[in-house]
């Protein structure tokens, strides 16, 4: 889980392009919406493409993208219930 | 149609950017592509809206916040661009993302931020600016119509202020392709020896230059531009100089009334004898000068030239590095651009001291 933690942190970094952030400022549990990292709407659009791109998993219901994109460790962990 | 200058924001190869100093210390390169001197965008964009944005943008953003404050307008009345490719790296991070991904998994920035009125829309979102918003994209006309809209929207509507830019980049892909069609050249040349080049093709550029016009009379006003005319495909040199003395005729001018000229002359073999030409016929008292061996070639490098012309008139002095021969005028009142872009592409502008 902690190694899939850092490749996502790597990956939104990149596709998101959080210019001078490193993974190590990414905090597992800390909100990457609102007041955290300070993504937008935008950007859900683009971790769902990365979700679907990177790891094969599309997101069904839309609803559920708040929960899934509410940290790393919620990501992660809907990946690891989900890859195929 | 006139308008005054009021402001200038300008991003080039040159240290141009938020000075008011005129060329006191070019940039010589030795080089077939020039880029801009990017300035510290921070002082201009906030960084969470400035990471989804490509070089083109934060220019064009950071030359109009510039040209505004230079012209003391918070609000302008009409937002109004000319580009020849847009945002150029933004369309091939998206074109290429289709290619890669076999039209799979295309994600929303590279295209939202792709289109060619990309830079003036993003002006007015960080500007909260409801007014007028257009962008010509007509090659390389793309400038001249831009400050043609601008000085038509003052005089037939009730704008007193309107910001007018042209804007365009170099991406490597692009210098790549457009070589293999000859545009550029072959070699690396010393900037200043440009004007002696043999070969085929220019040296690329890029730039965002920002001009805010306006009706009022003011002392910080640099020029007054009084004309602008645009020539597509010429027949011949006698067109383009019987078109350039009927502009010069609408304004009551002859050409003995130009004090100095400005030439597009890039170092291609091929098209700089049509400047030669108007310099040795029309042009012979007037003192002569070009600016493309400072800025690259590009479809909207009319905007580098407009701010040359506009700092020659504004601070009456001529810097060595743009003057070919000498100095012929001692005070300039009237000062001409002549420009094209692969002799398919003519445009004269006419501006006189405030």
């Amino acid at each position: 889980m902690t190694e899939l933690m850092d490749q996502l942190k790597e990956q939104i970094i990149l596709q998101l392009n959080l210019e001078g952030m490193k993974k190590e400022d990414i905090d597992n549990d800390s909100s990457l919406f609102g007041g955290g990292l300070g993504l937008d709407s935008i950007d859900a659009l683009e971790l769902i493409v990365l979700l679907e791109k990177n790891y094969g998993i599309k997101i069904a219901n839309p609803a559920d993208g708040k929960k899934i994109f509410q940290s790393i460790r919620s990501m992660a962990e809907f990946i690891e219930a989900n890859k195929k | 149609m006139e308008a005054y200058i009021r402001g200038i924001g300008i991003v080039s190869a040159q240290k141009t950017f938020n000075t008011h100093d005129f060329l006191s210390e070019p940039i010589e390169y030795n080089t077939n592509s020039m880029h801009c001197i990017e300035p510290v965008y921070t002082e201009f964009l906030n960084p969470v809206l400035a990471r989804r944005m490509g070089r083109i943008i934060k220019m064009g953003i950071a030359a109009s916040s510039v040209c505004l404050k230079d012209a003391g307008v918070e609000m302008p009345d009409a937002i109004i661009t000319g580009t020849a490719f847009g945002c150029h790296e933004d369309t091939e991070k998206f074109l290429l993302s289709i290619l890669d991904n076999d039209e799979q998994f295309l994600t929303p920035t590279s295209f939202m931020q792709s289109t060619h009125n990309t830079v003036s829309s993003q002006i007015a979102l960080q500007l909260k600016c409801m007014n007028y918003n257009f962008t010509y994209v007509h090659k390389g006309f793309s400038f001249e119509s831009a400050l043609l809209d601008g000085l038509m929207t003052l005089a037939e509507t009730d704008a007193q202020n309107v910001l007018v830019g042209g804007h365009d980049e170099i991406t490597d892909k692009h210098f790549a392709i457009s070589k293999r069609v000859g545009c550029w050249k072959e070699e690396s040349i010393p900037s200043m020896d440009i004007i002696n080049s043999k070969t085929n093709g220019s040296v690329s550029g890029e730039g965002a230059a920002f001009f805010v016009l306006s009706n009022e009379e003011s002392e910080k006003n640099y020029a007054k531009l009084i004309g602008v005319n645009m020539i597509f495909e010429p027949e011949n040199e006698k067109e383009v100089e019987t078109k350039i003395i009927a502009l010069l005729k609408e304004k009551n001018l002859s050409p003995s009334d130009i004090d100095c000229v400005m030439y597009g002359i890039s170092g291609d073999v091929r098209f700089d004898p049509i400047y030669y030409n108007l310099m040795n016929s029309l042009f012979q008292e007037s003192t002569s000068v070009y600016f493309k061996h400072l800025s690259g070639e590009y479809q909207t490098s009319g905007s580098f030239a407009l701010w040359e012309a506009a700092m020659i008139l504004k601070t009456q002095t001529v810097p060595g590095s743009i003057l070919i021969g000498k100095n012929k005028k001692e005070r300039i009142k009237n000062v001409l651009i002549y420009n094209t872009y692969m002799n398919t592409y003519h445009t004269v502008s006419l501006l006189s001291q405030c």
